[in-house]
């Protein structure tokens, strides 16, 4: 039968991560956004609570909860900021999760519990300047070297987050090692740790939003990894950052469905106080009606996010469900973050006002992990139509 | 040793909150919750645990069915086990009433030290923590800023409007913190899920050997006759500056006494 209550560690998981976004994100994280400073002590704190550690097992220094936890946590703390929320999302499903799911036991010992406990950040250099989604234009190479065993990796990637914090401890990279027999290239994974010479972080970039989370250009110039360090299967590469990305789409969309309750919740508060015309502008049905389909792609919101969650968690195919799922959850937030500021008014063209941080982060959510189009894409493929 | 926490499961402080018809809490129309007062007494009492003193912690909370929500809380940011005392006869206690029912189940659990709060977030009358001390026959050090056990000895600061005061007790004794102790730890996920496993006990005033005569609404020394609604905020007084703004403002001020 379906059920749509969270079994009670997953309530109270969650009204946990709301009161310390509540009291603890939202009084601090607007100077934190205006000055493009990373919030170094909220990160702390919330791997205290084990934020970071949520999906993986004790063993390793986790919480031996799921993905559903994680993507609990993640729209709870993007109702109220979504810098802290990708800053999480980036280090557990895209800087830890490569680790645990392809790690040998040897790599996971080695990195696991200090990436669980929030001590370090670990980072996922997928993205190149002249490809993201079609990760079969990759040009980093990855050469191994016989006679240091070592891999010496050239190349650069952009828009990685996490990669430059001072607690980042280190960036798995995706580069061509070789060429298959059938003549296809070659693309593994390789774990390049932090201050690792020859890889170079270039300064923080100049973001629309997201401006209290990291993200950096990286360069690798001759620079040099033991063989160890190949993560999981060499070849595998492609293979591995698919599964990445179908998993990362859940979480995406968990962060969109909290930025589009956000949105609700700062609107309904405005509609109330502010007055026009001697009565609250929440009064007027134009406002009113707005409030209610912002609610509503909200609530679908959440829905859908849970719906593939709850498919990834009991091991069945979610592919489908999770493009659906971040398609539907970030033109949610675009619209609702749109609508916000309109409610707002001028006050929603102020930066001070949490919904035009709604409006700058929203964004980004239709391009990263895999566009919108990519989605459809996505989707039109599980119907046997399209390319 | 053994330390008991006790804690209140009370309305949101942040709801509209309000009275039945009786002068009791109205506890069906607004959410409950842990207050927020006692989670300081939890984290103290954690801290002393983490400071090196081996000691269990059992919390312990008087109130309704659904007062479990506060023990269960508790245990997801530490702590041992937790004892529930319920029991249809208690609605409508007040503070002394509380209080003998706190005592009864402190001496039936073993206790070193008593922790609570400074007061609840609805009654608000703080003296919960005297009256305890004064059944159970212990020394009582209230409102510490900052706590220690050392060597049998409970240490604390404790700021008055005119002083700072070291006191310190011999234990067994109790103890209320005050929201200048420390913010309280979030629980972490793992707590929440070990929580789920930690023992909770219930028990009735039968347990406890209480009289039902001696507790409830009948047997309150103190009772609500009236409540009236906070008024609404006014519009505040705007000072416009022509030159004697700095006047006018200390003018007020003093008028209102805060100079």
């Amino acid at each position: 039968m379906l059920d749509h209550r969270l079994e009670e560690e997953h309530e109270l998981l969650r009204q946990t991560v709301r009161e310390f976004a509540q009291e603890v994100v939202a009084p601090v994280i607007g100077d934190y956004y205006e000055r493009h400073a990373f919030p170094y002590p909220l990160v702390q704190q919330m791997g205290k609570m084990g934020l970071f550690g949520l999906p993986f097992p004790e063993e390793y220094g986790g919480m031996g909860g799921d993905y559903l936890a994680l993507g609990i946590a993640l729209e709870e703390l993007a109702r109220v900021d979504s810098s802290v929320a990708i800053t999480l999302e980036a280090a557990v499903s895209l800087g830890a999760m490569p680790i645990y799911k392809y790690g040998t036991e040897e790599q996971k010992q080695q990195w696991l519990p200090k990436l669980c406990s929030g001590e370090m950040l670990g980072a996922f250099g997928l993205t190149e300047p002249d490809g993201g989604s079609d990760a079969g234009a990759t040009r980093t190479t990855a050469r191994l070297d016989e006679a240091t065993g070592e891999w010496v990796i050239n190349g650069t990637k952009c828009f990685i987050t996490n990669s430059g914090t001072d607690i980042t401890g280190l960036v798995t990279v995706t580069a061509v090692t070789g060429t298959s027999e059938d003549g296809k290239r070659e693309i593994s994974t390789i774990i390049v740790p932090s201050g690792t010479p020859g890889f170079t972080v270039a300064p923080g970039y100049s973001k629309v939003g997201w401006n209290a989370s990291d993200t950096h250009e990286l360069s690798f110039t001759d620079c040099r990894v033991p063989a160890e360090n190949l993560l999981g299967t060499r070849g595998r590469g492609y293979a591995q950052f698919l599964g990445i990305l179908d998993e990362g789409r859940i979480a995406i969309a968990a962060l969109a469905t909290g930025l589009a309750q956000g949105c609700v919740d700062e609107s309904v508060k405005y509609a109330g106080e502010r007055h026009a015309f001697g009565k609250p502008i929440g009064a007027n049905q134009a406002i009113a009606f707005k409030l209610a389909d912002m609610e509503m792609r909200a609530h679908m919101s959440r829905l859908t996010w849970r719906h593939a969650a709850s498919k990834l968690v009991h091991g069945e195919p979610f592919k489908q469900e999770a493009a659906i799922a971040k398609l539907y959850t970030s033109e949610a937030a675009v619209d609702n973050a749109r609508e916000a500021t309109q409610i707002h008014g001028g006050y929603g063209f102020m930066n001070e006002f949490a919904v035009a941080r709604f409006w700058r982060d929203s964004k980004i959510l239709e391009i990263g992990e895999g566009t919108s189009e990519v989605q459809r894409m996505l989707i039109a493929r599980g119907l046997g139509v399209g390319a | 040793m053994k330390i008991v926490v006790c804690v209140k499961y009370v309305p949101d402080a942040t709801a509209d909150r309000g009275f039945n018809e009786d002068g009791t809490t109205d506890r069906e129309s607004v959410d409950s919750l842990l207050s927020e007062l006692d989670e300081y007494a939890i984290e103290q009492a954690l801290q002393i645990v983490e400071s090196g003193v081996e000691a269990e912690i059992t919390y312990l909370t008087v109130g309704p069915d659904d007062a479990t929500d506060a023990l269960r809380k508790a245990l997801a940011m530490g702590g041992d086990n937790a004892v529930h005392v319920n029991d249809d006869d208690i609605q409508g206690t007040d503070a002394l009433g509380t209080s003998l029912i706190l005592a009864k189940a402190i001496e039936a659990n073993g206790y070193d030290l008593v922790i609570c709060g400074m007061a609840s977030t609805d009654g608000g009358m703080g003296v919960v923590p005297a009256m305890l001390a004064e059944r159970l026959g212990v020394p009582q050090v209230t409102y510490l800023d900052e706590v220690k056990v050392e060597g049998g000895v409970v240490k604390g600061r404790r700021e008055g409007d005119t002083a700072t005061e070291q006191v310190e007790a011999s234990l067994p004794a109790v103890i209320s913190v005050t929201d200048r102790t420390g913010e309280a730890r979030f629980p972490s996920f793992k707590g929440i899920m070990a929580a789920r496993k930690k023992p909770l006990e219930s028990k009735d005033l039968d347990d406890l050997g209480i009289d039902s005569d001696e507790v409830g609404l009948s047997a309150a020394w103190s009772t609500v006759d009236a409540a009236t609604a906070r008024p609404a905020r006014t519009k505040g007084e705007v000072v416009t500056d022509e030159g004697e703004g700095g006047v006018q403002l200390a003018t007020f001020l003093a008028a209102k006494k805060f100079i």
